[in-house]
């Protein structure tokens, strides 16, 4: 086998169809023992979220931030036909019908096969989120640390 | 066939098929032959394109009551 290929998908999205899609490519990726890397920017953050409430001190606005996102990738909406909530009900159920991997389970997946997953931190600041709201197990880089594995890189998507 | 181990990765959705076909390779020496049972209709092309990037051999295909089944040979 050749050296190690590199695959690197930037999640800017904070939809749980696009988030779902990011990570079917990064676990898939794994699998063909790609080095993979998620940068998570802007909402694609919310899916590292953890679920639960995170008492850290926040100015007004960035609690307001932290209320009107989704507490993590399991409370995300749809990009299309969201239907105030119902929509990822639907979904969630038909998914369930065929045996996908609920978004979770596939963020689980993808630490469990080392895909690394590193958060924007500029981003984090704008958004007011900080490490503690965050999963463990992550990385904190900036832009510089994305070009970094991106111009070595064989597959580069911005989802 | 003479297969070393059988994978049954029935009722799976992608990207499992793969993920749990790597996992399964991984414990096999070269020369190994892995026998895979699936029923996601994208495993054909799935299986196909994986064992032609990591230089394994797809020895055979067969379709046996919509149970998709594939011998891949370790390289």
């Amino acid at each position: 086998m050749s050296e190690t290929k590199k695959t690197n998908i930037i999640l800017f999205s904070g939809d749980y169809d696009k988030a779902m899609a990011a990570y079917i490519i990064a676990n898939g990726a794994a699998a063909y023992d790609h080095e993979v890397t998620i940068f998570h920017t802007f909402w694609g953050l919310n899916a590292l979220r953890k679920d639960g409430h995170v008492a850290v001190k926040k100015n007004f606005i960035e609690k307001m931030f932290g209320r009107m996102m989704p507490r993590g990738a399991d409370k995300m909406g749809l990009s299309k036909m969201n239907y105030a909530g119902f929509g990822p009900k639907m979904i969630k159920d038909v998914m369930k019908k065929h045996n996908a991997m609920p978004l979770p389970d596939l963020i689980n997946m993808a630490q469990e096969q080392e895909v690394n997953l590193v958060a924007c931190t500029m981003t984090m600041d704008l958004l007011g989120l900080q490490k503690e709201e965050l999963l463990d197990n992550i990385e904190y880089a900036g832009v510089a640390a994305y070009l970094g594995e991106a111009e070595d890189g064989n597959v580069n998507l911005f989802i | 066939m003479n297969s070393t181990k059988v994978l049954d990765a029935k009722g799976m959705a992608c990207p499992m098929p793969i993920v749990k076909t790597k996992k399964a390779m991984k414990e096999l020496e070269t020369g190994d032959i892995l026998e895979i049972h699936a029923t996601d209709k994208g495993a054909k092309g799935d299986l196909k394109a994986w064992a032609k990037s990591g230089g394994h051999e797809l020895l055979k295909s067969d379709e046996d009551n919509d149970i998709l089944k594939f011998w891949i040979q370790k390289g």
